[in-house]
């Protein structure tokens, strides 16, 4: 899933101090799961800015709602009608950068603002603690290295074995990571593959990953 | 043209080099004056590549002033800085001044540096920069298009004995000379056991008749010195040898005579063909130390 953390509040402030009419979009989705952009900390954003206005003694309006998908055209339209409706004239999306680009999309005369930093593609590792795995590169290399991602748990994304600064388990970088190559090597061994490691990895092709916005179309895509 | 380190190494001799750390200004006066210290008593002049992330005048054009002062530079060339495009381009800069050693590296993270917001690039690591240094000493770009006028570098990398997981190191050292490395200099030496091991299984493993391994050497500055050094990931301090330096009276003294002492004890060392001297902000001790180990005359070639 799409892993994100709520930006500070003041932050948040200064992106809609012009506006008044303000919905707070919550997304049922990847951001809840991570708790940085469901219902409940929708409502509690809502909360903390109408206090915010109160002590600067503004009348601002500060609704909630939770948008099932933001990154589903569908729900999106959905959404688009009831702010037209209320008359909202900003949008907070609690939605990863996908989402407020979608709503910002549809609503182009609305100021739509993230309330989230996105951050990395991840799963949950302990309670309410959440970790990278997959960086998006489009050039999957997983089933080279034992199903340890090089090139997002390694530091310096490397392709051919541990650098000089792996050391007691940890990468360089911080006691905290893991070297991603000690990983690596284990887990092959383990298999009985560790002829893997001899090969020279060459260069990975980053026009999978750099080209500009990337599509990917299933054959009888595109709609007409 | 082959260079002076090449020639040394290919001619059997136990060779020696060192480092030069290029400044953090425009002024190249402290570059030439050390070159022209060690280019008599070392064959060849590292010039570290905006080493621990911090930004350095370029180890490239550092290396011409070594030239000028008739050294034999080794232009250290990491991949957190530069793309593929870069990084080619600048190994034909490199022989085009004269250039004739490059050593390839990843680099330490910038995180470690003084500009720990930039961003690494590590679109190559450094075995697959060598490769590609490699490619084009043959005649050919990564991309496979043919160079007509090939750099004809001598390759060199480095290795860390003391980096984990140990059982893989002499085994990435193979991939790095399988990927075109002709020379290598390892981390610091102080845990000669450790050494000893790591050696063992680069002798047992073939890679040490396939490579001049260089070990490197840096005269320890004080016992606080090497406390903090201890510390360093990758970096292994025997706690005897702090010891003896806490308990020397002339640290400065002291930590020159460790350093001789580890030259003379790694050359007996089987697979070991040279040293290379790390005495950054202390270039100075350098030729003494080459003299008491005994290294000094360096050899002479017509």
């Amino acid at each position: 899933m799409i892993v994100a953390k709520g930006k500070p509040l003041s932050q948040v402030v200064d992106m809609v101090s012009d506006r008044e009419r303000i919905l707070v979009a919550a997304c049922a989705e990847c951001v809840t799961v991570c708790q940085a952009g469901g219902e409940k900390e929708a409502v509690s954003l809502a909360q903390a800015l109408r206090l915010w206005w109160k002590k600067a003694g503004v009348p601002w309006t500060v609704e909630t709602a939770t948008i099932q998908r933001q990154c589903e055209p569908e729900w999106v339209e959905e959404a688009a009608a009831m702010v037209e409706a209320k008359g909202y004239d900003a949008i907070i999306s609690m939605a990863c950068g996908v989402g407020v680009q979608f709503l910002a999309r549809r609503c182009p005369k609305l100021r739509v603002v993230p309330a989230l930093d996105t951050m990395f593609g991840g799963g949950t590792v302990a309670p309410a603690v959440w970790q990278e795995f997959c960086g998006f590169c489009g050039d999957c290399v997983l089933d080279k290295t034992a199903g340890v991602c090089p090139v997002v748990r390694c530091a310096k994304s490397l392709s051919n074995g541990p650098c000089g600064g792996s050391s007691g388990g940890h990468c360089e970088v911080s006691p905290d990571i893991p070297c991603a190559w000690v990983e690596i090597y284990e887990r092959l061994l383990l298999q009985g593959h560790g002829e893997d490691l001899e090969g020279i990895v060459p260069p990975k092709d980053w026009s999978k990953a750099s080209l500009g916005p990337r599509k990917v179309t299933k054959q009888g895509g595109g709609g007409r | 043209m082959t260079g002076r380190l090449q020639k040394v190494l290919e001619a059997g001799e136990f060779a020696v080099t060192a480092e030069i750390g290029p400044p953090k200004g425009a002024d190249p006066a402290g570059i030439r004056r050390h070159a022209a210290l060690l280019a008599p008593c070392t064959d060849a002049q590292n010039l570290t590549d905006n080493q621990t992330a911090v930004v350095r005048l370029s180890s490239l054009a550092a290396a011409v002033h070594v030239l000028g002062e008739g050294g034999d530079p080794v232009v250290q060339m990491t991949t957190r800085d530069r793309n593929r495009i870069a990084l080619q381009s600048d190994i034909l800069g490199a022989a085009s001044l004269g250039v004739r050693n490059l050593l390839c590296l990843t680099g330490d993270h910038p995180v470690f540096g003084n500009h720990p917001g930039s961003k690494g690039v590590f679109d190559l690591d450094s075995i697959q920069l060598l490769d590609v240094a490699r490619g084009m000493n043959e005649g050919r770009f990564q991309n496979g298009e043919e160079i007509k006028s090939p750099p004809g570098l001598f390759l060199g990398t480095t290795e860390n004995p003391y980096a984990e997981p140990f059982g893989y190191r002499a085994l990435r050292l193979r991939k790095k000379v399988a990927a075109g490395a002709r020379f290598v200099q390892t981390q610091v030496v102080y845990d000669l056991d450790t050494f000893r091991r790591f050696m063992a299984q680069t002798v047992e493993t073939g890679v040490a008749e396939r490579v001049h391994i260089l070990v490197g050497v840096t005269p320890p500055r004080s016992a606080r010195a090497l406390k903090f050094m201890a510390n360093i990931p990758g970096f292994s301090v025997p706690a005897e040898l702090i010891r003896r330096m806490e308990g020397a009276a002339d640290q400065k003294r002291e930590g020159v005579k460790i350093a001789t002492e580890i030259i003379r004890e790694v050359r007996t060392i089987p697979g070991v063909r040279g040293v290379h001297i790390m005495a950054i902000m202390a270039e100075d001790l350098v030729p003494g130390i080459v003299e008491e180990a005994g290294l000094y005359p360096r050899p002479r070639f017509e």
